[in-house]
C-alpha cells in the first residue's frame, strides 16, 4: 500500500476540476437547448411538439452511460477530429438539454392559463408574452426541479470515467490503482461529491418547501 | 466520410445481448425488491420517536442522495472483501442497487405515509370497519396510490442506471456490448442498438407500470 500524499490529493483535485468544468458546460449548454425543446414542447405546432417529446422521451428512456458512448464514437464517425472532452461535453450537453426542456415545459403549464390570456389580450406578441410574463414566473416555479436536475448532473459526470475521461471519479480510480487503498480514496472522492452536491439538494429542497407553503 | 456501417457485425452476436437484456432485467428486479425492503424498513425508522434511530436514516438518505452511484458500486466492491464478504460482481451490483434506490424509496414511501391524514383513519374505525379493512383500504392502497407514479420512475430509472454496473464488471447488457464491441471494433454499431433496446426495456416497463396503475388505482379521490 502507498500512502495517500500531497500529490495524490493533488491529482485528484485536478480531477474536481474537470468536474466542475463538465457540469458547469452540461448545465449552461443545456439550459439553453433545454428552454428551445421547452418552447418547442408548448407550442401550437403538433409536429414540432410531438418531436420535442420524443427527444425527451429518448434520453430519459436510455442509460447516461450509453447516451455517452454513443455520442463519443458517432462525433468520430461524422469524420470530426475532436479531442474526448469535447464529445463528453457534448453528450452532457444533449442529455441536459431533454431534462431542463421536461422540467422547464412542466413550469411553462403550471404558469396560470389567465397570464397568457392577458399579456395576448395586452396585445403582446409571442416573444414579449413569453420573455416578459410566462417564462419568468416558469422560471420560479421549476427552481426546486432545476437544482434538483444539477445535483443529478453533477453525480452524473462521474460517468465520464468509464469513456475514460479522467474526472473527479476516473483520478481516484488511478490513484486507488497506484496506492491499493480503494476505501480511503473513494471515501476522499464521495466526500467531495457529497460538500459539492449536499449544500444544492438542500436549497433545492428548501425553495420547494417554501413553495408548497406560499401555495396553501 | 468513408465510414460503412456494419450492423451485421453486431447482430451475430444477438445471443449475447438477449441474455445480457435478462441480465439487466434479473440485475433490475432484484435491485428493486432490495431497495423496497430498505425503503420500507428506512421509513418505520425514520419516523421513529427515538432520536438515534431517526438519525442514521437521515444520514444515510443525504449521502446516498448527495455521491454518484459509481462512486458508491466502487466503494462497495472495496468494502465487503474487507469486511470477509466474498461475493460476486452481479450479487454486489444488487447490493448497491438496492442500497442506492432504497434511499430514494425511503424518501417516496415517507411522503406518501404522511399523505394520510388521521381524521380518514377516524373515520373508518367509525364506521365499523376492522383494523385489517382500515389499513388495506384506508392506509395501505390510497398510500400506494399517492407514492406509485415517484416509485415507479424511480424504478425505471434504477433499471437505466444498471448499465453502470459494467464497471465492475455484472452481467447485464452494457458489459455485454463492452464484450462485443472489443471483439468487433464495431462501437458505434454495438451502443446503438444496445441503447436502442434499452429505450424498448425502459418503455415496456412505463406501460406496464401504466396498465397496473389504471387497472389498480382507478377510483375517484374526491
Amino acid at each position: 500500500m502507498g500512502p495517500i500524499g500531497e500529490n495524490e490529493l493533488f491529482f485528484i483535485l485536478q480531477g474536481l476540476k474537470w468536474t466542475v468544468l463538465l457540469a458547469i458546460i452540461g448545465f449552461i449548454g443545456g439550459g439553453v437547448f433545454g428552454i428551445l425543446i421547452a418552447l418547442v414542447r408548448t407550442s401550437k405546432h403538433q409536429f414540432a411538439r410531438l418531436a420535442a417529446s420524443g427527444y425527451i422521451a429518448l434520453f430519459q428512456g436510455t442509460p447516461l452511460l450509453m447516451q455517452l458512448f454513443v455520442v463519443y464514437y458517432g462525433v468520430a464517425l461524422l469524420g470530426i477530429d475532436v479531442n474526448a472532452w469535447v464529445a463528453v461535453a457534448i453528450a452532457f450537453t444533449l442529455h441536459a438539454s431533454a431534462f431542463l426542456g421536461e422540467i422547464w415545459r412542466g413550469s411553462i403549464e403550471a404558469v396560470p392559463k389567465g397570464q397568457t390570456e392577458a399579456a395576448n389580450a395586452l396585445g403582446l406578441h409571442y416573444v414579449s408574452r413569453m420573455k416578459d410574463v410566462v417564462l419568468p414566473q416558469a422560471l420560479k416555479i421549476s427552481m426546486p426541479a432545476t437544482i434538483g436536475f444539477l445535483v443529478q448532473l453533477i453525480k452524473g459526470t462521474s460517468l465520464a470515467a468509464i469513456v475514460g475521461f479522467i474526472e473527479l471519479t476516473r483520478a481516484g480510480q488511478i490513484i486507488s490503482n497506484q496506492t491499493y487503498r480503494p476505501l480511503l480514496v473513494f471515501g476522499i472522492v464521495g466526500i467531495i461529491y457529497f460538500v459539492i452536491c449536499w449544500p444544492l439538494s438542500h436549497v433545492g429542497s428548501g425553495l420547494e418547501k417554501r413553495m408548497a407553503k406560499a401555495a396553501r | 466520410m468513408g465510414y460503412r456501417f456494419d450492423f451485421g457485425a453486431v447482430f451475430d452476436r444477438a445471443p449475447e445481448l438477449f441474455w445480457g437484456s435478462l441480465g439487466t432485467l434479473g440485475l433490475a428486479f432484484a435491485g428493486m425488491l432490495l431497495a423496497l425492503v430498505i425503503g420500507i424498513l428506512g421509513v418505520a425508522a425514520r419516523t421513529s420517536k427515538i432520536a438515534w434511530v431517526r438519525a442514521p436514516v437521515i444520514a444515510f438518505v443525504e449521502v446516498v442522495r448527495n455521491t454518484p452511484f459509481l462512486v458508491q458500486i466502487f466503494f462497495i466492491y472495496f468494502a465487503l472483501p474487507l469486511m470477509g464478504i466474498r461475493l460476486n460482481p452481479t450479487v454486489t451490483a444488487i447490493i448497491a442497487l438496492g442500497i442506492n434506490g432504497g434511499a430514494y424509496a425511503i424518501e417516496i414511501i415517507r411522503g406518501g405515509v404522511e399523505s394520510i391524514s388521521k381524521g380518514q383513519i377516524e373515520a373508518g374505525f367509525a364506521l365499523g370497519l376492522h383494523k385489517a379493512d382500515v389499513f388495506r383500504l384506508i392506509v395501505l392502497k390510497p398510500a400506494l396510490r399517492a407514492i406509485y407514479p415517484s416509485l415507479t420512475s424511480q424504478f425505471v430509472m434504477l433499471t437505466l442506471t444498471t448499465s453502470v454496473c459494467t464497471s465492475i464488471a455484472a452481467y447485464e447488457l452494457t458489459s455485454a456490448a463492452q464484450r462485443i464491441e472489443s471483439d468487433t471494433f464495431r462501437s458505434f454499431e454495438v451502443y446503438f442498438t444496445v441503447t436502442a433496446i434499452y429505450l424498448v426495456i425502459s418503455s415496456l416497463m412505463m406501460g406496464i407500470f401504466a396498465l397496473i396503475s389504471r387497472s389498480y388505482f382507478n377510483y375517484p379521490t374526491r
